[in-house]
């Protein structure tokens, strides 16, 4: 706990004074990610995941959730959190790192050889992906893709001919069963989302009591007050899933905790953004106010790495399928987490 | 930090988690006649030889010490009972009241007279208590409660109406919250908590019907009856204190999650077989399953919270409007697969018990403090008023 807070308060410095809602324009504008990236690399934020032998922190998941969350918080417009997996894995299977930032991505060979990314969120801004495929990992280099733009302006379609896929080496870092990049990712995600509700509430919150209508705050309203209750409840529970999500004291998560966490947030995510929405009316439809920075990746992270409905039936195969018995048995299974995990 | 981050994950001790597989394996013989439909009702399920069953165990009034007879155990320890209790669908409402609220307020308001006579009888499962909040014109308006205790050199005399009053024709006491000074204008001043000997002159208690058959909610009736002075427990005029107290402690229990448990596993079942299997369906449970997770880790994170001696009154609210949502959702969305199929055969105790929990289910959100009150605390622990 207090290794996790410590590292989360350098973070929140950091986030606050270079990660701007203007920095965050810009770089959503088409300006360069670099300077924000080396801030966060000198940071040492980068190879907390890393092992202490390999040059790393050692962190473990849980002790690196509350950066996580901050990342979502500052809307940050580079793959941060994906870079930190991205090391450790690399590390994990003995492969040299790149500079700069990875983002992360499912694959797929094409029968001439070229390899494919469908969507790579953060494709844009990101100097490398390392993706999983039928045939094992990759690290790929964005330069030598070619890209396409995809709904969420720093997403790309990211494709490599053949002469380049051959050129990489193919890793095999070793995962425990279960456990795959959309989980990984879906465990991330997570948390940024987790990060980015709290925002949205805390920034609906702070403007119901500051429009006044009808002569008074429009929370003074018991109707405004009752949609904030509502909303405050999504925002409680998605935090403890994504906890949950991150549970653990090492690199990889728990597959049905992350199906939890992500499932639980994405779901937040909607109603959160719905009602952050309808409190402020129309100003926080405009451009230059700021929730459209949150409330659109409040979508864009619901949609990645499967939406609510593909972990919901993650978890009921494990249900229905994988456990047999009283629901309490794998209740307590998923959410006991170990004791180190609860240390403070 | 805030309320809505305050929450850091728990976990239930390893001594407290010891008790479980002896629980489980007791209950399993005991509700294995029951069917699903009836062990459906579980805290509202009234069965007083079960309660002295459990008495006898030394399962009721764990936390309690063993000087009044209990347990001795902490906080946790019940958590896991009653989760137990709950999952498998024991018939637990005789001595839920006595167990949950009464005994702990006896103990920490009470004189030692008082925890002398009540406590040990409580442990046993001898003494029921039932809880005089709600009148005909007093509900979510509780502080206008106008049954009045009046003080004479003799103690007090009671007179007034209590309704909605849960098990009261099964029980011996009930803990009224009461006005023993003023007028209902003066509001949160001059209420007290009396117990009261529902066998005593003048109480009357008629059970009332619910629209499922049952009865488990009556209204009880006071015509001058005579009260002791040591009926008075706690301070005299400090009733709304104590009655707030007591409210924060039952609403992150395990109760507010798990009201629908035993139909949601029953449905499980089904959809473990051929006939049930769906991939609606799975998904379904995968749904339930994602949200009742987070829900049961805050539930337990409070508990953690509690029993460190801090007050998390909000935490509890928020924790019981999303448990009981869910709880609510579970009947409704598991009828939308049983009957969105081309054609099933659907297992009569399946449909019995979704049937019994759709009736009681709007109850859930009423119980404890209804959906509306529990927004406004919300509201109001985030600084909205």
């Amino acid at each position: 706990m207090q290794d996790n807070d410590l590292f989360a308060d350098a973070a929140r410095e950091l986030l606050r004074d270079q990660c701007t809602p203007q920095v965050v324009r810009a770089i959503e504008g088409g300006g360069s990610p670099q300077a924000l990236w080396t801030w966060l690399e000198e940071g040492g934020f980068a190879d907390a995941l890393v092992p202490e032998d390999q040059g790393g922190i050692g962190l473990s998941l849980a002790q690196v959730f509350g950066v996580w969350e901050l990342c979502g918080a500052h809307a940050l417009p580079v793959p941060l959190a994906e870079t930190m997996v991205a090391r450790a894995l690399l590390a994990q299977a003995g492969a040299p790192c790149p500079a700069g930032t990875i983002a992360l991505a499912e694959g797929r060979l094409e029968a001439d050889g070229a390899l494919r990314c469908a969507e790579v969120r953060l494709g844009r801004v990101a100097d490398s992906v390392l993706v999983q495929h039928a045939g094992g990992w990759q690290l790929m280099p964005v330069a030598r893709a070619a890209s396409e733009p995809l709904a969420f302006c720093l997403d790309a379609t990211l494709r490599w001919a053949p002469s380049q896929v051959v050129l990489a080496p193919v890793l095999r870092p070793g995962l425990p069963e279960g456990i795959d990049l959309r989980t990984l990712q879906a465990c991330l995600t997570a948390a940024l989302l987790a990060g980015a509700l709290m925002d949205v509430f805390q920034r609906t919150l702070q403007y119901a009591n500051e429009r006044n209508q009808f002569g008074r705050a429009i929370g003074k309203f018991q109707a405004i007050q009752h949609q904030l209750a509502v909303m405050s409840e999504h925002v409680f529970a998605a935090r403890m899933a994504a906890q949950l999500g991150c549970a653990g004291d090492g690199l990889f998560p728990d597959r049905l905790r992350v199906a939890i966490a992500k499932s639980r947030c994405s779901a937040a995510a909607l109603a959160v953004a719905e009602t952050g929405h309808a409190i402020h009316g129309a100003i926080g439809f405009t451009e230059e106010y700021d929730l459209q920075l949150f409330t659109r990746r409040l979508h864009a992270w619901r949609q990645s790495a499967g939406s609510e409905s593909w972990w919901h039936a993650v978890a009921g195969q494990a249900l229905v399928d994988g456990h047999a018995g009283l629901t309490l048995d794998l209740l307590r299974r998923a959410t006991d987490v170990a004791e180190e995990a609860t240390a403070e | 930090m805030s309320t809505l981050d305050s929450l850091t994950l728990s976990r239930i001790p390893a001594e407290d988690e010891a008790l479980r597989a002896e629980v489980r394996a007791f209950l399993a013989e005991a509700v294995k006649d029951l069917p699903a439909h009836v062990r459906a009702r579980s805290w509202g399920g009234y069965d007083a030889a079960f309660s002295r069953k459990l008495g006898a165990r030394g399962w009721i009034g764990v936390t309690l010490p063993p000087e009044y007879g209990g347990g001795g155990r902490s906080a946790f320890t019940r958590y896991v009972l009653v989760e137990e209790f709950l999952a498998c669908g024991a018939p637990v409402g005789s001595h839920w009241i006595a167990d949950r609220q009464s005994g702990p307020l006896i103990l920490k308001y009470g004189t030692e007279a008082q925890k002398q006579h009540y406590l040990p009888r409580i442990c046993r499962g001898e003494a029921f208590f039932c809880i005089g909040m709600s009148e005909p014109n007093a509900g979510s308006d509780l502080a206008s409660v106008k049954t009045r205790a009046e003080p004479d050199a003799d103690g007090f005399v009671l007179n007034g109406q209590k309704i909605w009053t849960t098990n009261a024709h099964h029980c011996h006491y009930m803990i009224a919250l009461v006005r023993t000074s003023g007028t209902a204008q003066d509001r949160h001043k001059g209420l007290s908590q009396v117990i009261v000997d529902l066998t005593l002159p003048g109480v009357t208690v008629r059970p009332i019907t619910d629209l499922s058959g049952d009865s488990h909610f009556c209204e009880v009736f006071f015509d001058n009856v005579r009260l002791a002075p040591d009926a008075l427990i706690g301070q005299e005029g400090q009733g709304w204190e104590q009655v707030t107290a007591e409210l924060a402690f039952e609403r992150s229990g395990p109760e507010r999650l798990f009201s629908s448990i035993v139909l949601f596993d029953e449905w499980l079942a089904w959809l473990r077989t051929p006939e049930g299997r769906s991939e609606s369906a799975v998904r379904l449970a995968g749904r339930i399953f994602t949200e009742l997770a987070p829900l049961r880790a805050m539930s337990v994170s409070i508990q953690a919270k509690l029993t460190r001696g801090e007050s998390p009154i909000v935490e509890a609210a928020l924790v019981k409007e999303l448990g009981t949502t869910l709880e609510q959702f579970i009947p409704a969305a598991i009828a939308d697969d049983l009957f969105g199929r081309d054609s099933a055969e659907v297992p009569l105790e399946l449909l019995r018990t979704l049937n019994y929990v759709t009736e009681v289910a709007p109850s859930f959100s009423l119980r404890g403090g209804t959906r509306d009150i529990l927004r406004g605390m919300i509201a109001r622990g985030l600084g909205l008023r």
